[in-house]
Parts: C-alpha cells; structure tokens; sequence
C-alpha cells in the first residue's frame, strides 16, 4: 500500500538524511586523518626547518598572500599559482627570496605588481621554506604542469 | 507590519544595502586592476581591495539574513521579538565593528593590523574570506550568540512555525560552523580541509536553510497558497541539500592533499548538488501558478522568481560545470572558479536578500502593502539591469577561464600565469563593461526607494 508523500514524510527525509550523511562525513573525515600523515608532508613540520616553515606560513598569512594567490588552487586568481614555486624556480628556495626580495615599491607601471614588503633575509628564507614545504605536499599530481 | 518590534530590521537592510554599494565599488576596482595593473597601486593593492570586495559581500549578506529573521520570525511565530533592543545594539556592535574592520584594511597595511589587534595571540588572519582580525571574528561570534538568543526566545515563546524552524537551523549551524575559522593549525593541508567546514557548509549547506526559509515565508505571504504545500516542498529541498552537500564539500578535498578517494565522493555528490537548486526553481513557479491572489507587490514576486532561476543556474548549473575531477584538474583556482562564484553568489544570496528587502522595506515604511507604481518600475529595471550585467560577467569570466585552462594547463606548450593573462584581457575588458552595467543597476535600484513617494501605493488592479 502506497503511502501518501506528506510533509512528515518530508520532514524525517530531512532529518534522517541530514544525520545519515553528516555521521558518514564525519567517518570519511576520520578516515582523512588517518592517512594525511603519508601525504601531508608533516614530517617537515616537525624536522629542523619545522620552526622557518611555521613562521612562514605566519607571515604569508599576516602579508595576506592569499589575495593575489592561489595556494594549491585556494586564494585570489590574480598572480601565480605557488603551490608548486619551488619547482618552477628550479628547486632553489634563494630563487623565490631574490624575487620577493626585488619587487619595486612603486610598482611596474601599467602591469600588475607584486609589493615590496621589505622583508629581513631571516624572513624572506622562512617564507621561502614554507613555499617548499607546501610544494611536496602530496596534491594528486596537481597543478597539471609547472606553470601552475 | 504586523508586530512593532519587527521594525528593528529596517537599519539592517539599510546598512546591507549601503555595504553592498562598496562591495560593487570594489569590486571595479579590481576589475580594473585586472587591465590596468598599476591601478591604485601601491596605495589600495588589489589584496585589500578584494578582502573588500568580499568581506563586505559576507557581512552585508549576514546582516540581511539577520534584518530578514529580526522581520519574519515574529510574524511567523506570531508574537512580539524577545528584545527588540538587544537587536539593535547588535546592529551597533555589527556595524561598528564592520566599519572598523574595513578602516584597518584600507588605512593600515595589513601587517600592521595584524600587529596592532594582536593576531599572533590566536593567529586566524590572511585566510581567504576569514582576513578579519581575531577581535573582529569574536565580536562576529558574540553578535551571532546574541542574535541566536533573541531569535530563539522568540521562536520558543510563540508560535512555531516550519519556516522558523527551518532559518533557526540554518542560522545556528551558521553559528556553530564559524567556530571553525578559530582552528587554524601549522599544517597547512589540515589548515583548508577545516577552513572548509565554515566556507562550504556555509554557502552550500546551512545557508540553503536560510535562503529556503525566506524565499517560503515570502511565498506564503504574497501567494496566499497554503502553508502545508509550502512547508512540504521546502523540507524536501533543504533535505536534498544536505543529503547532497555535506558529503558534496569533497570536491574542494581534490587537490589539496586529502586523499584521493574524495575524487569520487566529491565528483558524485557534488554532481547531485544542483537537483534541490532545480526543485527550488520548480518549487517557486508552482507556488506562483497557483497563486490565490495578485499581490500588489511586483518586484518582490520578480526577485523571489528570479533568485530561484539565477540560484540554479549560478550555484547548479555553473557549479557543475567545473565539479568532476577530471574537470576539476585543468580548472581549479582558474577564472571559472571566479565565474562560479560571482553567479552563484548573486543568484542565491544577493538575490534572495534584495526579495525580502523587497516585500519587507514598503510595509516597514508605513505602507499596506506595496511601494508607488513608480518606484516598482524603477526597482524593476534595476532588477534586469543588475541580473543581465551578471549573466554577462560570468560569461566573460567563463570565456577567460576556459582560455586559461587551455594555454595554461592543456595545450601542447603550456604557457606562464601573466603570459596567459595578457592573452585573455579582452574578457576582463568585457567583464569590467558588464561591472559597471551591474552598478548603473545598483543605482536604479537605490533610486527606486526615493522615487515616486508621493504617489498612491499600488494596488492589484493597476
């Protein structure tokens, strides 16, 4: 016997649903953690560069890098891609320090610039080894090539 | 208006609206710079203009949602708000601290204002769209909690009605969600997997239950079709919802270092998403067919109509477009991204909070039911100016985004960011032209409450 599709009908769709896929997000979210520490590159955090790589992920964020950036795709789509700078600067973190580092305060007249954030050389290097800690995340083989 | 103590929604809506007018500023702005690099550099960067641009879009979206339930939820429940003055020295705190905040971005570098409010206590800062300084998102907690209160007593001590039901749970999971823009660890991959759980199960999971509460109350209201019928379609559309969304978050866990079985649990639930953005259009158009009276109130049916076509189109259609992980691959963090986003945006929250404005503002002006046949005029074509030109920016976008993910990531020999981006600057050229239709609409739209005061209030029959 058919039962007539009533708002209560509707209404422990809503809620059975809702729990249903909220536990199985949390289960899937458990199974995430689990695996992260193979793919996540923590062991870097807590090696001897652990203590750079943290101070330059806070001044990525206090200089607000995302609003011009992407990271690992996240951010602004307004200059490079940085997931994976490293590499696109041959492996050398003094590549990106020289480039950070020699940005003009006044801008490139009539193109998009990058600031000039007046960084110490202890700083530009913990940026530098935070940008190499999140290029050997592993990111399923994204970006699709070097140019991010 | 029905309760006097629902009056406390109109500086709400009238400080969303004026933020929403710096939002679109702003957003000009960096269209432009998108052409014109140097543009305002390096006195506004384009980073402070878009935390601007999008801090302004979130606070005016979330002082709308609190201007719409300060309006609906006495009238559902049927009895006065629990403290209309609580309500607005929140709208106080809210705006104070909104203002401040937009001060700090535009006055200081935004390391000195990391510096000065003290971010490395609870360092939460330069995340995207959580750049506000920790001080800012504790009052942002303290303004919601209070909110909460009074929302909830009311509810409690009055009639309880679906509807009310239905915002109060997507407006405490808003709540509880936000917590998570405290929780910022080193680790980067953990830092966005949470980050997530505000900016996903915000804008495709909890905020639906907003969005589904209002565009239903204003449905009952102008419709005169029965609540039931109303009450069933809006279970099963927020049912669907989180039955597709929460699950659905997965297509941002892609690339990002979970792994890699969210490709599929991402791909297949996030496809699903746009079915309760189709019921909902389906749902609204039915409503309306079987409307038992003609409200005098044109625009607002208009805006209600047109939240659920652009919703589906924005949020389901555009957001399909780039949810399979095979797609995902060449066009993550690319211009579809941002295509996605300015519609889906627009059609679901901007739109459904200009509906409420809308059917709210006339009767909060002391009016029986509708504004002047005038000023319904002008806030009609503001709506087809505003709707049209962001038809056409997502367009735009869409065209850069497909051209970059070719030349950038696709092609036989891949090109540089800024080499691909000179390539493309026809479509920025094109999306800052359809900007500044969107804000000639604006305009309209604002003219459109001072317009034609004087004349009688529109009724049914003209």
């Amino acid at each position: 016997m058919a039962q007539p599709f009533t708002k209560i009908v509707a209404r422990n769709i809503f809620y059975g649903g809702t729990a249903f896929f909220f536990l199985l997000f949390l289960a899937l979210t458990f199974d995430t953690m689990g695996q992260l520490p193979q793919r996540d590159n923590r062991a870097a955090l807590t090696g001897e560069l652990g203590p750079a790589i943290t101070k330059g992920k806070l001044i990525w964020e206090e200089n607000n890098c995302i609003g011009c950036h992407t990271l690992l795709g996240e951010g602004a789509y307004f200059a490079p891609e940085l997931g994976n700078v490293y590499q696109r600067y041959g492996n050398s973190t003094d590549a990106i320090k020289a480039f950070i580092a020699s940005r003009p305060a006044e801008g490139i007249p009539g193109r998009r610039s990058m600031p000039q954030f007046n960084f110490s050389d202890e700083e530009l290097t913990a940026i530098a080894e935070f940008l190499k800690y999140v290029s050997e995340i592993n990111t399923a083989n994204w970006p699709p090539n070097i140019q991010g | 208006m029905q309760y006097q103590s629902q009056a406390v929604a109109k500086p709400y809506f009238i400080a969303a609206i004026a933020l929403f007018v710096a939002q679109v500023l702003f957003g000009l702005i960096m269209g432009l710079q998108y052409v014109v690099g140097d543009f305002l550099f390096p006195e506004i960067p384009f980073n402070v203009a878009r935390m601007v641009h999008t801090n302004a879009l979130i606070v005016w979206l979330l002082m709308a949602f609190m201007g719409a339930s300060y309006y609906l939820v006495p009238e559902e429940a049927e009895t006065e708000l629990y403290s209309p003055g609580l309500a607005t020295l929140m709208f106080w705190v809210f705006l104070v601290a909104a203002a401040l905040t937009v001060a700090g971005y535009l006055l200081l570098s935004y390391s000195t204002l990391a510096e000065v409010t003290m971010n490395k206590l609870l360092p939460t800062m330069g995340r995207e769209f959580l750049e506000q300084p920790t001080i800012t998102k504790i009052g942002i907690v303290i303004v919601a909690l209070a909110f909460l209160f009074n929302i909830g007593m009311t509810i409690l001590r009055g009639r309880k009605t679906v509807i009310n039901l239905v915002l109060l749970m997507g407006l405490t999971g808003l709540a509880v969600f936000f917590l998570f823009a405290f929780y910022n660890p080193e680790n980067l991959v953990l830092d966005k997997y949470f980050w997530w759980w505000v900016v996903h199960l915000w804008v495709e999971g909890v905020w639906e239950l907003i969005l589904g509460a209002i565009l239903a109350f204003v449905l009952v209201k102008t419709t005169g079709v029965d609540r039931e019928v109303i009450e069933k379609w809006l279970y099963v559309i927020i049912a669907m919802t989180l039955i597709t969304g929460i699950i659905g978050t997965g297509h941002h866990y892609y690339w990002i270092g979970a792994p890699e079985y969210w490709q599929w649990w991402g791909s297949i639930f996030s496809a699903m998403e746009p079915i309760p953005f189709f019921m909902m259009t389906v749902f609204a158009f039915n409503i309306v067919n079987k409307r038992r009276r003609d409200h005098p109130n044109k625009p607002a049916m208009l805006w209600a109509l047109g939240t659920a076509v652009m919703a589906f189109l924005g949020a389901g259609v555009w957001g399909f477009l780039h949810t399979l992980s095979p797609v995902n691959y060449y066009t993550h963090g690319s211009q579809i991204t941002a295509a996605h986003g300015h519609m889906a945006f627009y059609g679901a929250y901007v739109m459904i909070n200009i509906t409420i404005i809308s059917y709210a503002m006339p009767l909060l002006r002391g009016r029986n039911a509708a504004n002047p046949l005038k000023s319904q005029v002008w806030e009609m074509w503001s709506f087809w100016l505003m709707t049209i030109a962001m038809v056409f920016i997502t367009l735009f976008l869409t065209g850069a985004g497909i051209l970059q993910a070719y030349l950038q990531r696709m092609g036989e020999n891949p090109q540089p960011f800024m080499v691909v981006q000179e390539q493309i600057s026809l479509f920025y050229w094109l999306r800052e032209i359809a900007g500044v239709i969107f804000l000639i609409g604006l305009v309209v739209y604002i003219a459109s409450f001072f317009v034609g005061q004087n004349d009688p209030e529109a009724t049914t029959a003209s």
